[in-house]
């Protein structure tokens, strides 16, 4: 098995280096780990981990039940504290914030996409989307603003004035993700946010957080979805608490004869 | 089979010859697999032995020379009609499995002494590259034009999200396997799962 030193890609050759923090470095988790209990009863939950997710980059989190994969989201969103280890989102290590430190990042930098639709029912899908920057203090014409590019952004402005439960799941979740980047927040934390969907709706999710990293942001996805991953500059894959390995994309440009369709149909 | 199938759908349509059918092919199949000319020749020939597909004389003079490259053949009744039913019949599955990989994995289970989670997460990290190139070429295509190069894309993709499902299934069974195993040598009656 490859070491947690294989997140380091030819593109980014600094990239899991746990000493100093790069500009563009999105979320950064330098040996975090998250343990239970103690003693005879001690549940690692993650082992010491070393991630980076620099800006641009869409990262994807597979793993089975209990590989520690909603574990390190919650890290990373400040939802739970590291045992050991530093967390580092936005720049900022998330071990120095209180609790209204927290906040203000998640409403200022860190936005999240869960499975469950998680759209206020009694807010329009504008005012949803509004909701982040009113909370924090933006006054409501430029919230409004900021709401109808962000809307605009996942091609929901024509739906904008509708009520979540007249969207299907689809533009529901499009209009999820329209809120999670709202005002600029750049980086993007997505637990299963396909996993409502048909193929082509959740097609679509990817392809909207795709271009978010693309522009500049940057996205860590937790997925059991293959096809979703695929996606992602890199899937890292998590057992029993360790990242285990981490694929990138096949260097092939063009398509080779070992490729199984192609291999089929030279059988045939 | 697709190859002769190939060759008459493009023949259905009008008399051709041979590097135009290659290049046809190419083109229809998405631009994923580039045809041997010499294969399409011998593909000719037996539509032809087998009256499927005829020389057709009356078909337009070779431009530049190289005559032979140039022969037009056209589908005969016969060959529409077996088209036909190759198009309207459901493609039926080969047997069981027999890919390199299903077999390698089925013989580390029962070898005991490989690394079966290795071969699974080598397996796993290999395919999931493959599939993050085939969704970098889907992301580039342009869904009003390329249509037939989509398609094939989604049959790659899915193709290998199977793969990848199934690896993720046989670590499951080994796991669940193994967890049963040490529970029968620990305790017989505490069988619960």
């Amino acid at each position: 098995m490859t070491a947690p030193t294989a997140m380091t890609d030819q593109r980014r050759p600094m990239a899991a280096t746990p000493e100093g923090t790069r500009m563009d470095d999105a979320i950064r988790l330098e040996g975090a780990s998250r343990s239970f209990g103690g003693g005879h009863t001690l549940v690692v939950a993650l082992h010491p981990t070393d991630l980076v997710v620099a800006a641009g980059e869409l990262v994807a989190v597979m793993g089975p039940s209990g590989s520690g994969k909603s574990t390190l989201l919650s890290l990373v969103g400040g939802l739970d504290r590291p045992t050991a280890g530093r967390v580092i989102v936005g720049g900022q290590d998330l071990g120095t914030l209180n609790a209204k430190g927290l906040a203000v990042l998640r409403r200022r930098t860190v936005g999240y996409v869960f499975q469950e639709l998680n759209l206020l029912a009694g807010l329009t899908a504008r005012e949803n989307v509004t909701l982040p920057l009113e909370l924090d203090g933006a006054k409501l014409g430029a919230a409004r603003q900021a709401a109808d590019a962000a809307l605009a952004a996942v091609e929901m402005s024509h739906l904008a004035d509708r009520f979540p439960d007249d969207l299907s799941g689809g533009e529901q979740q499009r209009v999820a993700i329209a809120r999670s980047m709202v005002g600029g927040r750049r980086i993007v934390l997505a637990d299963e946010p396909t996993g409502a969907l048909d193929s082509m709706n959740g097609e679509m999710v990817m392809r909207l957080l795709r271009k978010h990293c693309d522009d500049g942001g940057a996205a860590l996805l937790v997925t059991h979805d293959a096809a979703h991953a695929a996606w992602a500059d890199r899937v890292v894959f998590l057992r029993d608490g360790r990242i285990v390995d981490v694929s990138v994309p096949a260097p092939s440009p063009e398509f080779s004869r070992h490729d199984p369709l192609t291999a089929a149909l030279d059988a045939a | 089979m697709s190859v002769r199938y190939g060759l008459l759908a493009l023949l259905a349509e009008e008399p051709t010859h041979g590097y135009q059918l290659k290049t046809a092919f190419e083109r229809r199949t998405g631009g994923s697999w580039a045809l041997n000319i010499g294969q399409v020749y011998t593909t000719l020939q037996r539509l032809e032995r087998d009256g499927l597909v005829e020389v057709d004389l009356g078909g337009s003079p070779a431009g530049d020379g190289e005559r032979a490259d140039r022969t037009d053949y056209r589908i005969t009744a016969a060959g529409r009609e077996q088209l036909n039913t190759w198009f309207a019949s459901a493609v039926v599955p080969e047997g069981p499995a027999r890919d390199e990989l299903t077999i390698k994995v089925l013989l580390a289970v029962a070898a005991g002494d490989v690394d079966v989670d290795g071969i699974l997460q080598r397996q796993r990290t290999a395919t999931l590259a493959q599939l993050q190139a085939y969704t970098r070429r889907k992301a580039q295509a342009d869904p009003d034009r390329e249509l037939a190069w989509l398609m094939l894309l989604d049959a790659l993709i899915f193709k290998a999200e199977a793969e990848v499902r199934w690896l993720d299934a046989c670590e499951a069974r080994i796991r669940r396997h193994a967890r049963r195993n040490r529970e029968d040598g620990h305790d017989r009656t505490d069988r619960n799962d």
